[in-house]
């Protein structure tokens, strides 16, 4: 391999390990904001709501950062998908200026129009968002058609096939899933106990779903089983990945929820790695000619120059990162309290 | 309309929109490290409030701005996708850069501003703020670096033809310190810290009109003028220092900022007045042989006029010309604002005029307008280059994007942006109407206090 193929290499990993990341912590409050309206009391909406305040908005940082690996990383994937994806993406950018606004401003007044006004929004922007990203994911598992100039030829409707449409709602059920567990682990006394009940229908919607998609995949999309096929060793993960789900109501009956709370963590990296081993090397499928349009990470990237300089910039940079995003998450560790400055 | 108009006309109201916030954010950052800085200097107490209601305030406008920032960034993709395969290993590292150092310590080190009074000692939280602000900083480094390489490209070879030729990045210090780029970023940071010192202005001109809070008021005054002062003299430094590179690399740019159709030894600075379009002239009041003399330090220096251009690629002169100029105006305008609270205040009448505290109070307005125009004359006067020299405009669009789906979404932003606007002002008025005390009645959701002390 040389050096350029290394650092493509190394930039599509650390692309995986932004998109994991935000699958992880924007995953548990966007899971928060969907079960929003399960809970009836004002209290406990706002005990849901300042469990993830002080760090939404944190979280939201990985997919811009993300966004920026990818147009810094290969900037024709970056330009291929924004076109493809248009509607999509202009919805799911609804959906997040919804879910900021929504955060701020439903406590502001004391009002119960306004509260009930934002709350629906909130989790409806929730859904929107982790819907939108699931389907996203879903047609990359598929593949796109392109023309030789790497542009989109398909239009809106392919991309609510089933199979996308499927992913979109197996991505909304994990979601659910990881938010009701960081629910319980963040609230104490009623709501906890409430929140706990909630916790195994979410595991069981998940699992089913996850089952689904599995099959489906297997079945209609073959070309993600033949990365494993080629490379065995790779089953280790999916072997990994069931057992770490099979532990998540393990945890949760014993009580230990922040080590349920690690293990769908652990599940949602898991399934991020399975999806970047099945499609690697390509980032973009090509559905109308595989073997010659799919844009890969070798074909794609920025000069070698830039992903050196991308290197170094990661190096610096994704420590610093991650050790405070450790530390703020240490400082506001623990069960929430309502205090003042809560939302 | 055709696909073109709608995408620009899209960028501009989103970017325009997304350029109210984040110069307030720099701006207040700044004031806010000044805040606290002197509560643990002194330990006044009086200064823990304001830092405390500054960074609502603070909070407020860091949220839109990170809510319509992520549209931005989007936006290069989704609307100008030929432009972003052109620019992206250029343009790119600028902006993975922008998300890995600057918005991480700013999102991150907020949480602690607004949730970690009570949970941090007051060094850590005065260290988190110190981040936050860098944060903010570095934000505006990255992206005016990425802009400024769009007015004056350097440090990259164009590799590929025709459809497939794309910019590659040869030198990242050469395009990091393009030609514009450090005047231009002294510029626009400038003009953040105007925002946000006269925010700062404008609220405590506003509790001193209606007597209130009288004492939190005139300290927040005193650093509100100060960096305003300091933000004034260094714009016209680093103004000067930007339209002289303006006038060496984009000289279009400048003939259209001064209306100046023919090129001229000797040529005027205008001052104020319209632009005669049909018979390409200007009609107005002008200093003579000064534009030169600025430019070239010498009063009968050569200025390149529109003539030297092919009609067609003209920017919008009328349109750059009032824009620049409606920016000296709104710094005219903010200067004397800012010494005549000086001198009053100085004689001990500042507190009674209330005319002044009404202009005061109106000020806030001066640098919005002054960020706004100076970007679109800096934008528009780049016309018909998306890139200098390199890229058209007309060749950055994505090319599978119907002119339909971008009215659909130009509508659902102009929409959804109105409704924001509407819900920030609103909500402004009421974190300034309810003040810098927190007193337990006063608090928004006061009838929930009793659980709040039950847990």
């Amino acid at each position: 391999m040389t050096l350029l193929a290394d650092l493509q290499f190394i930039w599509f990993t650390i692309f995986v390990v932004l998109l994991a990341g935000y699958a992880i912590l924007d995953g548990f409050d966007l899971g928060v904001g969907m079960l929003h309206l399960f809970s009836k009391k004002d209290e406990d909406r706002r005990i849901m709501l300042n469990s993830i305040g002080p760090v939404w908005d944190g979280n939201e940082v990985w997919l811009v950062t993300a966004g920026g690996a990818l147009f810094a990383g290969f900037p024709e994937v970056y330009a291929t998908l924004c076109t493809a994806f248009y509607i999509p993406i202009m919805i799911l950018l609804t959906g997040l200026i919804f879910r900021a606004i929504a955060i701020e401003f439903r406590s502001k007044r004391p009002m119960l129009w306004w509260r009930w006004t934002w709350d629906v929004l909130f989790s409806l922007a929730s859904l929107i968002v982790a819907l939108g990203l699931g389907v996203a994911l879903g047609n990359l598992i598929r593949g796109l058609p392109l023309d030789d100039h790497r542009e989109f030829t398909g239009d809106f409707f392919l991309l609510i096939e089933p199979y996308p449409l499927l992913i979109g709602f197996f991505t909304v059920s994990a979601f659910l899933m990881h938010g009701s567990i960081y629910v319980v682990m963040k609230t104490e006394g009623a709501l906890h106990d409430r929140m706990r009940t909630w916790v195994n229908p979410c595991i069981l919607c998940f699992v089913i779903l996850y089952t689904v998609s599995s099959v489906a995949t297997l079945i209609y999309m073959p070309h993600m089983a033949d990365a494993l096929r080629e490379r065995p060793v790779f089953f280790i993960l999916a072997v990994a990945n069931i057992l770490c789900i099979a532990w998540i109501p393990r945890e949760i009956s014993k009580g230990r929820d922040g080590f349920a709370f690690l293990c769908s963590c652990l599940n949602l990296l898991l399934l991020l790695s399975l999806y970047a081993i099945g499609s690697y090397p390509n980032v973009v499928r090509a559905i109308n000619d595989p073997a010659n349009l799919s844009m890969t990470i070798y074909n794609s990237s920025s000069s070698l120059l830039t992903l050196k300089i991308l290197l170094l910039i990661a190096v610096i940079g994704v420590p610093l990162v991650i050790a405070y995003t450790f530390a703020i998450y240490w400082i506001f560790h623990g069960k929430v309290k309502l205090d003042a400055s809560s939302y | 309309m055709d696909v073109e108009i709608l995408a620009r006309l899209q960028f501009a109201i989103t970017i325009m929109f997304h350029y109210i916030y984040p110069p307030l954010s720099i701006g207040l950052g700044l004031i806010l490290v000044i805040v606290e800085g002197t509560y643990i200097w002194t330990r006044n107490p009086l200064y823990m409030q304001a830092a405390k209601f500054w960074t609502k305030i603070f909070a407020l406008t860091f949220a839109i701005g990170v809510a319509t920032g992520i549209v931005m960034e989007f936006e290069f993709g989704t609307n100008w996708s030929s432009y972003s395969r052109y620019v992206g290993d250029v343009f790119g590292s600028a902006l993975a850069a922008e998300g890995v150092f600057a918005f991480f310590l700013e999102s991150g080190f907020l949480a602690i501003l607004l949730f970690g009074w009570n949970k941090v000692g007051p060094w850590v939280h005065f260290f988190s703020t110190l981040m936050v602000c860098l944060g903010a900083h570095f934000s505006a480094i990255w992206i005016v670096v990425a802009n400024s390489w769009m007015q004056t490209p350097a440090g990259f070879h164009i590799v590929g033809e025709g459809m497939n030729a794309r910019a590659e990045i040869i030198d990242f210090w050469a395009m990091v310190f393009n030609p514009s780029s450090m005047q231009r970023l002294a510029h626009v940071v400038g003009g953040a810290w105007m925002a946000g010192a006269f925010l700062v202005i404008s609220i405590s001109g506003w509790y001193l009109l209606k007597k209130r809070y009288l004492e939190f008021a005139k300290s927040s005054l005193k650093v509100g003028l100060t960096v305003a002062l300091i933000a004034l003299i260094s714009q016209a430094i680093t103004g000067h220092l930007s339209g002289r590179v303006v006038a060496e690399h984009q000289p279009a740019k400048l003939a259209a900022m001064e209306g100046l159709y023919h090129t001229q030894k000797g040529a005027p600075l205008t001052i104020i007045g319209y632009i005669d379009r049909e018979n390409e002239a200007f009609h107005g009041i002008e200093i003579p042989y000064l534009l030169s003399y600025l430019v070239n330090e010498d009063f009968y220096g050569e200025i390149k006029g529109l003539d030297q251009f092919p009609k067609a690629d003209w920017p919008n002169v009328s349109l750059v010309f009032q824009t620049y100029h409606l920016m000296l105006y709104m710094w005219v305008l903010s200067l004397l604002t800012v010494i005549a609270a000086i001198h009053s205040w100085r004689k001990g009448r500042l507190f009674e005029n209330k005319g002044l505290l009404r202009i005061l109070v109106l000020s806030v307005i001066f640098p919005q307008i002054a960020n706004q125009v100076g970007w679109i004359a800096a934008e528009t006067g780049r016309y018909p280059w998306i890139v200098q020299g390199l890229l058209r405009i007309s060749q950055g669009l994505s090319k599978t994007v119907s002119a339909n789906q971008v009215l659909g979404s130009l509508i659902m932003f102009s929409v959804l942006y109105f409704i924001l606007f509407i819900l920030f002002i609103y909500l402004l008025h009421e974190k300034i109407k309810s003040g810098p005390f927190e007193k337990e009645d006063a608090a928004p959701y006061h009838h929930l206090q009793a659980y709040v002390k039950e847990n």
